[in-house]
């Protein structure tokens, strides 16, 4: 436990006053993501630990170098947990790192995102001042919502100290299915299922084999396994960890060669695209892992026209960077709020999106 | 710019400009036709806007955009004008921009649980449109016949279900906003997240300071098969507030948990005859929906948690017209309160949980020292209070009550660590307040972010976020006892 706040606002100052770029490091596990970033590092993993608890308010507060692990084992001991299920991939993930980078797992189409369940946070801005947005109560509207605009910034907008997230009771039961469908037919039925009042929780699909999660109260869960049929699945949940940790086969750097593996954010009902490559379904079709050869403007295209975008997760970058790059317009917007937190451009520079 | 200063032909300028864009019955400039539109749902505070206009394109909001910013004319949004903070209230030099005549659903995916809609199509006829296909639209103020989309996504509003299915920032995926200079953008999309910064999240509750929403795209639910409704009566607002805590955590997420007070009880049951206990201190309505068996194995663990609370009378909703019938009360009871007193004031603070107890009992303090009645009922579930303090506008005296004890309600509900609104907006209502929620920095970073979409300062200028001088007298003035004179400016009404 250690709150180290004044430390890295003097460190940002200084930074800010030499005009010094700072790499934000928590444990790196997510180092791979934001390879763009540069700059002299800035170690968040010593400010930790959990800032408040009350399992009946359903909110917990905890600093940012906190390891993922550490406060998710604390939330389960109490039978709670953060409901996005945020990968962590690597044991010493930190909270920060996964708000940051705003991800979100297997769980997200049916209770939301990271940005979802983030009530407030504490942040250094780019000239060294703490901010304080958001809080520990469910409803909020004074001001804009900045707590939610730092999820997914990479760090770009501000060095989060601290973070309120709203936690949910874990499920009294969950069971895995296993069906086999083709492709398009496993698309059509996750949408279906969807749109029906079940206890859903999570779907994917790899080479003809469908998996659904049920969640909720033992009986719920028990008549619709039977309603949707399949077979259950022994180790369901450590299914479910290993492909929101991409501990897949189908993960498997070694497989990768030269290709790239890709993150596919699309609209659920997308018909498959037309893309030469290795594809996963997760989120109920709306998150699509791509291993492909192709360049990256075919991909981006064809994820564009679909009416999504593309991240290269892993694999090269591509020249113009790992995400999906902008309209003109929405470039500009973007730097002028770059501005407005960052003036000197010190915090992670390169990130989300490359300024030119 | 204050209207004295505006050259006198500022008017004759605009309206020349607007006529190239709109239809003239869509341009409203006589003083009489105005009226309607001098105030939103908070009628304190009045103003007539220099004109008002009612587009029905994007192409002619873009137009009226671009026409204001050459001539520097403020522009202020309305939807359906139900905001409850001031914050659709016209500025005397500037424009009113109506969004009525976008009423249009545009398309309903079933398979997707989707809707795309016009920002003026009215809450509840998503629900009502997406019914058909087993669905709805989750965010359900009070206000839903008549409040809109455009308005809902400029205060990220609420409703009695947002504990378990969100505000509005949950249950939206894409908006084309144009913006102060007449550009159009899309923000977010059909997918479940966009590439860049998080800018739906920034735009949901920016009460029409970023930009004019000008059409959106919703998420729909499933409906659930089953709802059920508890009706628990408690002896004292302190047991009722503490019950809300003990369902939480026995790991029940209700559908809707509301809370009244005595006298809201009293209130709802003479307007609406909901069979509502009169003689209990308060009462939690607590809604449980999924499947059936999920919803009876609640049921089960929800009737035990109540009772062990120390609920004085526990009752079920026998039929799905009694179930109705329990929240027509609680939905009505704004303006069944509202026959109480000549006038009411609503305040729309948040608390942690665990303070409830504590923070009414502040209020019923407070409420025998200012010698006015208060009744309470509100999102409990959220710890959301809205406190409708009972007076008569007519009286300055009890008006300058009212407004001082409103304003202690909301530094109350900050000092025990929550916010001085939970669904209502900051609007032109809680500028002085925005000063003890927030400091100097805070509030700058605000500035700095409404002039990197709005450089000119176009958009609903004034409202939301307050000027440092405001803060300033605000604490010069005492803050929490005392209510700055500038604050009277808009109640001439
Ligand atoms: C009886 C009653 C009960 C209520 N209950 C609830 C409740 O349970 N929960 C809740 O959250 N609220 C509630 N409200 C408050 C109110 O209904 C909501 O704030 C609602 O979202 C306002 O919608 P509107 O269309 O009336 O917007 P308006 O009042 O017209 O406008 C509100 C704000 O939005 C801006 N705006 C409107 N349209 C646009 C647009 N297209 N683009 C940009 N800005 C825009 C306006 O400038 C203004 O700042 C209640 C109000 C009443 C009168």
């Amino acid at each position: 436990m250690a709150d180290l706040s004044a430390r890295l606002a003097a460190r940002v100052r200084e930074a800010s006053e030499q005009r010094q770029p700072l790499r934000l490091a928590g444990s790196g596990s997510k180092a791979f993501l934001s390879d763009a970033a540069h700059g002299e590092p800035l170690e968040l993993r010593g400010h930790e630990g959990i800032v408040s608890y009350q399992p009946r308010e359903l909110v917990v507060r905890a600093r940012a170098g906190t390891r993922l692990a550490d406060l998710e084992a604390l939330l389960a001991g109490n039978r709670q947990m953060l409901a996005f299920e945020p990968p962590a991939f690597g044991a010493d993930a930190t909270l920060g790192g996964a708000i940051a980078c705003g991800l979100s797992g297997p769980r997200r189409p049916y209770v939301g995102a990271a940005r979802d369940f983030v009530l407030g946070a504490q942040l250094i801005d780019g000239r060294g001042q703490r901010l304080r947005f958001g809080g520990e109560v469910m409803k909020n509207v004074a001001g804009y919502d900045v707590s939610r605009l730092m999820v997914g910034a990479f760090g770009s907008l501000g060095v989060l100290l601290d973070v309120s997230l709203k936690v949910l009771p874990r499920p009294q039961q969950e069971t895995t299915l296993v069906l086999e469908h083709a492709l398009t037919d496993a698309l059509a039925r996750m949408n279906r299922l969807a749109s029906r009042a079940l206890p859903l929780s999570a779907a994917s699909w790899h080479a003809g084999v469908m998996r659904l999660r049920l969640s909720g109260a033992a009986e719920a869960v028990a008549s619709a396994a039977r309603e949707i049929g399949g077979e259950r699945q022994a180790d369901g949940e450590a299914y479910w960890q290993a492909l929101r940790e991409q501990r897949l086969e189908f993960f498997d750097p070694a497989r990768l060669g030269g290709a790239r593996l890709w993150r596919l954010s699309l609209p659920p009902t997308r018909p498959p695209l037309d893309l030469e490559g290795d594809c996963l379904l997760d989120w109920g079709g709306a998150q699509r892992w791509l291993i492909s050869e192709l360049t990256p403007e075919v991909v981006r295209r064809a994820a564009a026209e679909a009416g999504g975008h593309a991240t290269c997760f892993r694999g090269p970058a591509p020249e113009d960077g790992r995400f999906h790059p902008l309209t003109p317009a929405m470039r500009r917007l973007h730097q002028r709020l770059k501005q407005v937190f960052d003036p000197r451009a010190i915090l992670n520079p390169g990130l989300p999106c490359r300024t030119p | 710019m204050p209207a004295e200063t505006r050259p006198p032909d500022a008017k004759a300028k605009l309206l020349a400009g607007l006529r190239e864009i709109l239809p003239s019955e869509a341009i409203i400039a006589q003083r009489e036709a105005l009226r309607p539109y001098e105030c939103d749902g908070l009628p304190a505070y009045r103003q007539t806007p220099l004109v008002a206009v009612l587009p029905g394109t994007i192409a002619q909001v873009q137009s009226i955009m671009r026409l204001c910013s050459r001539l520097a004319v403020p522009v202020v949004a309305r939807g359906a004008a139900t905001g409850l903070s001031g914050g659709a209230l016209p500025l005397a030099d500037g424009l009113l921009l109506g969004l009525a005549r976008f009423d249009r659903i545009l398309s309903l995916d079933p398979l997707a649980r989707t809707a795309r809609v016009q920002p003026g199509v009215r809450n509840l006829a998503i629900s009502e449109a997406a019914a058909a296909h087993g669905l709805y639209y989750a965010p359900d103020p009070s206000s839903q016949i008549a409040c809109t989309i455009g308005g809902n996504i400029a205060e990220n509003s609420g409703g009695v279900h947002c504990l378990k299915y969100g505000l509005t920032v949950h249950n939206l995926l894409e908006l084309k906003l144009v913006t102060a200079d007449g550009e159009l953008l899309t923000i977010g999309g059909e997918s479940l997240d966009a590439a860049g910064y998080d800018l739906l999240a920034l735009l949901t509750g920016s009460e029409g300071m970023l930009g004019i929403v000008v059409e959106a795209l919703v998420r729909l639910l499933p409906k659930p098969p089953v709802a059920r409704v508890l009706l628990a009566a408690f002896d004292e607002v302190g047991r009722a507030a503490d019950a809300v805590g003990e369902l939480i955590a026995a790991g029940i997420v209700p559908a809707g948990l509301e809370m009244m007070d005595r006298l809201a009880i009293r209130a709802a049951e003479d307007f609406v005859h909901a069979g509502y206990p009169v003689d209990a201190g308060a009462m939690l309505l607590c809604e449980l929906d999924g499947t059936p068996e999920e919803v009876a194995s609640q049921l089960e663990c929800a009737i035990r948690v109540l009772r062990a609370a120390g609920a004085s009378e526990l009752r079920e909703a026998r039929d799905e017209a009694e179930r109705a019938l329990f929240w027509k009360g609680r939905k009505s009871a704004f303006p069944a309160v509202g026959r109480l007193a000549p006038d009411y004031y609503c305040m729309d603070g948040t608390v942690p949980r665990g303070r409830l107890a504590e923070v009414l009992e502040g209020i019923a303090e407070r409420s025998r020292r200012y010698g006015l009645p208060v009744a309470n009922v509100f999102h409990a579930g959220d710890g959301n209070l809205h406190p409708l303090i009972l007076y008569d506008a007519n009286d300055p005296e009890q008006l300058r009550k009212a407004e001082d004890f409103g304003a202690e309600i909301l530094e109350l509900s900050v000092a025990v660590g929550g916010s001085i609104t939970g669904e209502h907006g900051v609007g032109q209502e809680k500028l002085h307040q925005m000063c003890v929620q927030f400091g100097p920095a805070e509030l700058a970073c605000f500035r700095d972010l409404k002039q990197a979409f709005d450089p000119a300062g176009l958009l609903n200028p004034g409202k939301a976020i307050p000027q440092p001088r405001h803060c300033s007298e605000y604490r010069e003035l005492g803050g929490d006892t005392l209510t700055p004179p500038s604050r009277r400016g808009g109640l001439d009404g």
